[in-house]
């Protein structure tokens, strides 16, 4: 029996294996490979002198930052009342319904929406307000980014709080708690795990978004994801594209490390 | 468990037939050996020019496409793949035939070549075009719509710079054009190297992004069209799209002169059916193929009797070659090596990161 259970296990092995140990590894030699093809750490170096990088690092961060706390502020209240309902499933479905559509597609869309002679200028047309500026501006990408992924921190926090027993409600509320209180001292902490898992998976992809930056930042709004994407397709300094790889995974890990401490 | 076990059984036989069957298809071209492996651009080419040419031919041609010449030139460079035909840009040439990833051309094999356009031909990246033959040209230039912007003041790159152009430009996404354009409108050449200059370049750029509004690279066709931008920068064919769906913009080749691109025919090293290589161009390069061709992508042919074709029924293609006169203002790119291509990249990078 436990033999049988080491084969079922195989295939996934293989595949962490192949897909993502090997790759990691990969890339953490590549990023030690300078341009002329010889082991050195001279690409870390220039990522820490360069203050290009360094600035782009903390603007991908403070974008990232920005469109994590905005998910979260929107998507907590969300699943909470998603748990409350009646239909629960059905609207959770509508929720992940628009993941099943293409990135591009979507922004492709809000192109439409949001450019001179899109529907909200239209709209604001109505009342007098003239055409404005949308596309390719800050608050474009912040919220085309946070749309995406709104998604991805509902799931985590709505299975999450569905989890919680309904009797330590009740014990609060008979032990003469406020709701408020129940709230932070029960529901909140409960919960917390799911946060966590959804920042986690909000928070670093969008220190690499580079689709989006092009499309809807028109390139004014500049993250990690356009360095590497540049490294790789252009100057073919796939050791420097790499570095940058490492650092992000290096941040992720210490974000990861950070949420889960924090317990 | 038994029905399981059939059930998987069936899978895996039907998993096979199907491998068999696709591997099948794909050989039976090969082993007549009619074949051509063509590994062009995106929808750089008149389709109905491939199935003439496969009709008339007997050729069957295998079109595959890459969207930029670094990922053409990756894709080569790892082998195991065998392109009769691919289409690089001028300098991309020069790194193939310097890495070794282009065989020598025949000429004898081509009956066109006393038909092309003599500026066209032995250009700096290969002076005998003993590795290339053009197959198109073309320009980076200024498109602006007449209903923001007087076109008689937007007449060269220095131009950009004008105050009242804030916010309403769109730049290609590209480092060596956007720029080369900064360092032509100084006077110098597009194929500096001189780190000070390049730099020098850069600032002046930076007085420019209050005028830009966005970078980008395809999306600009339909952004200009849809009227989001008064002037975008970028090259002649995607040009002449945008002119094709909007009646208010035109297209301007700067007075300081500018960037001239060529693509060209190459055959890599590996590849395995040459014959089928020469009839391919041969069949492109026939002046009225190539008038056709010309029309419908926008981009100017080298063929000079397909260009005095044009010239006959006036077509408005021709608004997009640039003059004689123009020609000798024009600069080719050329391959700088590893180290500027990433000062030009970096520097771009600084420049789009630039906030006012």
């Amino acid at each position: 029996m436990k033999l049988r259970k080491n084969l079922f296990m195989l295939p996934y092995l293989f595949w962490l294996l192949l897909f993502v140990i090997l790759p990691l590894i990969l890339i953490v030699v590549q990023s030690l490979i300078g341009t002329d093809g010889q082991l050195t750490l001279a690409n870390f170096v220039s990522f820490f002198t360069s203050g290009t990088y360094l600035s782009m690092t903390v603007n991908s961060f403070i974008y990232a930052l920005i469109v994590t706390v905005i998910t979260l502020v929107i998507s907590y209240p969300v699943a909470y009342i998603l748990t409350k309902l009646k239909h629960s499933q059905f609207f959770l479905l509508l929720i992940i319904l628009p993941t099943w559509i293409n990135v591009l597609l979507k922004a492709y869309a809000f192109i439409g929406l949001f450019s001179q002679s899109g529907w909200i200028n239209q709209f604001l047309g109505i009342f007098g307000i003239g055409p404005t500026q949308l596309l390719f501006t800050d608050f474009a990408f912040i919220f085309v980014a946070s749309y995406i992924e709104i998604p991805f921190m509902i799931l985590p926090i709505f299975n999450s709080l569905k989890t919680i027993n309904g009797e330590y409600i009740h014990a609060a509320n008979d032990l003469g708690a406020t709701r408020f209180q129940t709230f932070t001292k029960v529901i909140w902490p409960l919960s917390l795990d799911g946060v966590k898992s959804g920042i986690q998976s909000i928070f670093i992809p969008t220190l690499s978004l580079f689709m989006i930056t092009r499309l809807i930042g028109g390139n004014r709004v500049i993250t990690l994801g356009t360095a590497i994407e540049q490294h790789f397709l252009t100057t073919m300094n796939w050791g420097m594209g790499s570095t940058i790889g490492v650092i992000l995974m290096i941040i992720m890990i210490a974000s990861m490390k950070l949420t889960n401490g924090s317990k | 468990m038994k029905k399981l076990a059939l059930l998987s059984g069936v899978i895996l036989f039907f998993c096979l037939l199907l491998g068999l069957g696709s591997s099948a298809l794909n050989e039976t071209p090969k082993e007549s050996g009619k074949v051509l492996n063509l590994y062009n651009w995106g929808d750089y080419i008149d389709p109905s020019l491939i199935s003439e040419f496969e009709s008339e031919t007997g050729y069957h041609v295998v079109y595959e496409t890459f969207d930029s010449n670094e990922s053409m030139y990756t894709k080569l460079k790892q082998g195991s793949n065998h392109y009769d035909l691919t289409i690089p840009s001028d300098y991309m040439v020069e790194k193939m035939k310097n890495d070794g990833l282009v065989q020598p051309i025949d000429k004898s094999k081509l009956n066109f070549l006393n038909e092309m356009d003599s500026s066209i031909m032995g250009l700096s990246y290969d002076s005998q075009n003993n590795y290339s033959i053009p197959y198109f040209y073309g320009t980076l230039g200024i498109v602006y719509n007449d209903q923001y912007v007087d076109g008689a003041k937007l007449q060269s790159f220095t131009d950009l710079w004008r105050v009242d152009y804030r916010h309403s430009m769109m730049l290609v996404d590209s480092a060596r054009d956007v720029i080369g354009l900064s360092l032509i409108s100084d006077g110098h050449s597009l194929n500096t190297t001189d780190n000070s200059l390049l730099k020098q370049a850069k600032e002046k750029l930076d007085k420019l992004a209050p005028n830009v509004k966005a970078i980008v690279a395809d999306e600009m066709k339909m952004y200009m069209i849809q009227n989001e931008a008064a002037i975008g920068v970028t090259w002649s064919g995607e040009a002449a799209e945008m002119l094709k769906n909007n009646e208010h913009l035109h297209y301007v080749i700067p007075k300081e002169g500018s960037n001239l691109w060529v693509d060209n025919f190459v055959i890599p090293k590996s590849a395995q059916h040459s014959d089928a290589a020469y009839a391919f161009m041969n069949f492109m390069m026939r002046p009225e193929n190539a008038a056709k061709n010309s029309v419908y992508l926008g981009y100017s042919t080298p063929n000079v009797l397909a260009k005095q074709e044009l010239e006959k029924t006036q077509d408005p293609v021709l608004a997009f070659y640039p003059t004689a006169d123009q020609m000798k203002h024009l600069e080719v790119f050329e391959d700088l090596g590893q180290d500027a291509v990433q000062t030009y990249n970096d520097l771009f990078l600084e420049f789009k990161m630039y906030r006012n």
